[in-house]
């Protein structure tokens, strides 16, 4: 069946089942593979994308519960500032390792520091605590979330 | 992965070398100067280095526009050496580390092979050790070769000129010429005899935090790893092997699978069955269509059967390994004998990205699209299944979302390449998340007897260990087990202590057929941190002395490891007093050449719930190359570790995984993270590495941390659930 999706900004097509979750739609059918599979079960994180700016696991959203609604992936969270200086900020701290779960917690906290731009670290472990990292990066993933908190909205992405 | 220590043969090689053996010069393609290393090797045989055996493991290539390309065999699984080790050719080639492209070698055991280990892997924590010297020597020989080039050019004498900044100048007429100028020129130059290498002391480089170069293309979704790879044409393909170890496939539903839309086709073969789609999506929902069924096999074993035969093993014969002194004896004279069982259960790796393996298979040759360890053991482990010579299987490595040990190993390549034989498309095979689980090779799951025989004064002049496990080695080295010896499962089975009398013993005992146990990240130390850690404790706890000063006791003639030690202990505190329900352990490890001392602070709830509250992490690897990557390195080798010693066991039930997905197969989240500090000797000793030894000693650290909370001494990990009331530690986790 042919589904009309909005993804990042752009209308794009597919003719998948209903139940096809949007993580496969994404990588397989629209060739976008920044967004990763961890687990298939909503419980790694690895697959987040945001769904009208909310983070939601990918591999556990059916594509026919989509419609409409505005989808933002990796390859295009720069557009949002939050998600740049989110970038900046694991660039400049070099959070990462291995890199593979680094998409899902930059989508994760980029929510995170959307909807609270200064969070605690209550507010980062319940945001942050549904993306798992196996190289242990965790202590530098919360302190580039502090750090982006505390960038300029102008934060210019390095590279 | 094991290494054994070398490195005294490495330096009696290197001394005979000529390091005009060990380095070649030449035109690269394209005109310019390919300098190639033949890195020392551990074996006789690969030290020499006549012309005919000349074997170069890494390629250094300037061209004529001056760009500087090293081609290095070690692959980047995460821990940085793509960054690292351009720092040491940089150094002394007078380049930024960013002015170097790395490119990765392919797949050549014999032009590849990691000097510390003789074929070519990454793993064992070598990368840096292996490339300290020789990535140094021949970024010395080419500065000076550039020199040489520039000197003739002007008629001046090489002493008047230098190299910065990828240009050689003489000062004295003001003249400059590029490496690009220089590079073809410096190619037809006699290599120099001897170069002297700089005083560390004027290092500008090595030693100094350089960012990671993929931090940019791993936080933008750009970075494709393998499961990322996509070619016109190529179709999906998830597999299934049987889920009751060493089981078969008797039944399935093709016609079920095969009216899913998007499904393409079913393979199967006696063990495992793929269902090829157009998406992945597709592909699982025809597997669960597909519902294949599964008989014979293991299906009855259980944890307690594999536990059984351990014990079985271990209170039976055992292979010698180390036997000083009189062990007997003393423990006959000794005023008290200590004994103790000691247990630590199977782990899985689960790696972020599942096991994946794109392959196409054509008339022509094999093409395998994979992130290995191991890249050209996939080469031979694929002609060997495919009937091609090993020159027509192309392997192309990727960058890997977590290795951990795992991609050591073939299977998952073989599969794919067994699959792509029954299509004529090129297919990518991804494992689920619980097929990753199921078909892990696993760490051992250990069995360990240990006694003390102490003196009057608590000190033991009598330690024995006996060690029951399968043996990773005798499957993937099998010439590194000789006479019955895993020395991986008994490396660090005394700790970094020596003992006046000390036994240390191996018995073997495997699991049923069907399952594999491999190298897991910090390999046998592991274990033995845990065990022998934690029985030190019990020794000092008898000898009624504080752990760290009862330490120091037994380490008054290893002063390295007594300096970690103290670092450790000063920087946590230690002997401060502590809460209720607070505890506060130490451990020491030695491993690949690396000293790390850890202090593992935990808070113990009322029903033996453990949290991790903090751990300060001494290290002597020598000199760092890149601190902050090193920091990374053990930082993220704590949680690993962590993670294991407080959660993590694989059970078996029913000849089947229990634990299959992070429902249920816990791993620590950010929620459950410790604070961690790092503190490095300042050392001017060669480096070690540090991608293994942080993750090693953090388990013995835990243990005695809950052991000092609790008022009880734990022998069996994992440690962080029911603590208190052994009845919770069998609740099964599950995350909701």
């Amino acid at each position: 069946m042919a589904y009309d999706l909005n993804v990042n900004g752009e209308q794009r097509s597919v003719d998948v089942d209903g139940d096809t979750p949007l993580l496969w739609v994404i990588r397989d059918v629209l060739g976008m593979t920044g967004t990763k599979y961890g687990c298939g079960i909503a419980q790694c994180g690895a697959c987040t994308v945001h769904i009208d700016g909310e983070p939601a696991r990918s591999c556990q959203t059916p594509v026919e519960s989509v419609g409409r609604s505005a989808i933002t992936t990796i390859e295009a969270i720069h557009n949002t500032p939050s998600g740049l200086k989110a970038q900046k900020a694991w660039q400049d701290l070099d959070v990462v390792q291995c890199g593979y779960c680094q998409s899902g917690q930059i989508m994760s906290a980029a929510a995170l520091l959307s909807e609270k731009p200064n969070p605690t670290d209550a507010d980062i472990d319940a945001a942050m605590s549904g993306n798992i990292c196996r190289c242990g990066t965790y202590v530098r993933i919360r302190d580039a979330i502090k750090y982006a908190a505390k960038l300029d909205g102008n934060a210019k992405q390095g590279g | 992965m094991y290494m054994k220590d070398f490195s005294s043969e490495v330096s009696s090689v290197d001394t005979r070398l000529s390091r005009r053996s060990f380095l070649r010069a030449g035109v690269a393609a394209g005109g310019g100067l390919l300098i190639s290393i033949n890195a020392p090797m551990f074996r006789a045989a690969a030290a020499d280095a006549s012309a005919a055996n000349f074997a170069p493991s890494a390629f250094i290539r300037i061209d004529k526009t001056g760009h500087v390309t090293a081609v290095i065999p070690q692959v980047e699984i995460g821990q940085g050496v793509y960054t690292s080790m351009p720092m040491l050719i940089a150094e002394e080639l007078e380049v930024e580390p960013s002015q170097i492209l790395v490119e990765h070698a392919p797949p050549d055991d014999k032009l590849y092979a990691n000097p510390k280990l003789g074929f070519q892997a990454t793993g064992g924590s070598t990368s840096i050790a292996a490339f300290y010297e020789p990535f140094r020597q021949a970024g010395a020989v080419a500065r000076a070769m550039l020199i040489a080039a520039a000197a003739e050019t002007w008629g001046v004498d090489a002493s008047g000129c230098r190299a910065e900044n990828g240009t050689v100048i003489h000062d004295a007429s003001n003249r400059s010429l590029t490496y690009g100028d220089l590079a073809a020129k410096a190619a037809a130059l006699p290599v120099p005899d001897k170069v002297a290498l700089k005083d560390p002391k004027d290092f500008r480089i090595i030693g100094r935090s350089l960012k990671r170069r993929d931090s940019v293309d791993k936080t933008t979704g750009r970075t494709q790893y393998s499961i990322d790879f996509i070619i016109p044409g190529m179709k999906i393909a998830v597999a299934q092997a049987s889920p009751i170890i060493g089981g078969k496939l008797v039944g399935m539903d093709e016609r079920a699978a095969l009216t899913v839309s998007a499904v393409r086709k079913v393979v199967r073969f006696d063990d495992t069955v793929a269902v090829i789609a157009d998406h992945t999506g597709a592909a699982r929902k025809g597997l669960a269509a597909l519902n294949p069924k599964w008989e014979g096999g293991a299906a009855t074993y259980s944890t307690a059967d594999l536990v059984g035969d351990l014990d079985k093993a271990i209170a039976g014969n055992a292979v010698v390994a180390t036997n000083e002194g009189d062990v007997k004896n003393a423990v006959s004279i000794a005023a008290k004998t200590l004994e103790a069982r000691y247990e630590a259960p199977l782990l899985a790796h689960a790696t972020m990205e599942p096991m994946t393996c794109a392959a196409r298979i054509t008339a022509d040759g094999c093409d395998i699209w994979v992130g290995t360890q191991v890249i050209a053991r996939v080469q031979s482990a694929v002609a060997a299944v495919t009937g091609f010579p090993a020159e027509k299987v192309r392997v192309h490595n990727f960058l890997m979302g977590g290795a951990f040990g795992r991609r050591l190993e073939t299977d998952y390549a073989v599969q794919a390449a067994m699959i792509a034989r029954q299509v004529d498309f090129p297919v990518k095979v991804i494992w689920t998340r619980e097929e990753d689980f199921r078909h892990d090779a696993f760490r051992p799951h250990y069995v360990d007897k240990l006694s003390a025989g102490p003196d009057a004064n608590g000190i033991p002049t009598a330690f024995s260990h006996r060690v029951a496990a399968s043996s990773v080695m005798a499957r993937w080295a099998p010439a590194w087990f000789v006479n019955g010896l895993d020395p991986d499962a008994v490396d660090g089975a005394a700790g970094p202590y020596k003992f006046r009398n000390q036994l240390i013993e191996y018995s073997r005992s495997e699991p049923r057929a069907g399952m594999m146990t491999g190298w897991w990240r910090g390999v046998g130390v592991t274990h033995n941190s845990f065990t022998v850690e934690s029985f030190v404790d019990e020794m000092a706890a008898a000898a009624g002395k504080d752990p760290v000063d009862f330490r120091r006791l037994l380490l008054a003639q290893s002063p390295r490891a007594k300096a970690v030690l103290d670092l450790a202990a000063e920087k946590a505190g230690w002997g401060t007093p502590m809460p209720a329900g607070r505890g506060r352990g130490i451990s020491v490890i030695l491993l690949f050449g690396t000293y790390v001392a850890q202090v593992a602070e935990v808070s113990v709830d009322a029903r033996g719930d453990v949290r991790l509250d903090r751990v300060v992490c001494a290290v002597d690897c020598g000199r760092v190359v890149n601190p902050d990557g090193a920091k990374a390195q053990i930082e993220g080798g704590i949680i690993f570790g962590a993670s294991a010693a407080l959660y993590n066991a694989i059970d078996i039930e029913k000849g089947r995984i229990v634990q299959t997905n992070f429902d249920t197969y816990r791993v620590m989240r950010i929620d459950e993270a410790p604070t961690i500090e790092v503190y490095f000797v300042d050392s001017d000793q060669p480096p070690t590495g540090t991608g293994e030894p942080g993750t090693a000693a953090i388990a013995g650290a835990i243990g005695n941390a809950v052991s000092a909370a609790i008022g009880k001494r734990l022998r069996k990990l994992p440690v962080g659930r029911g603590a208190i009331n052994a009845s919770e530690s069998r609740q099964p986790y599950q995350r909701l």
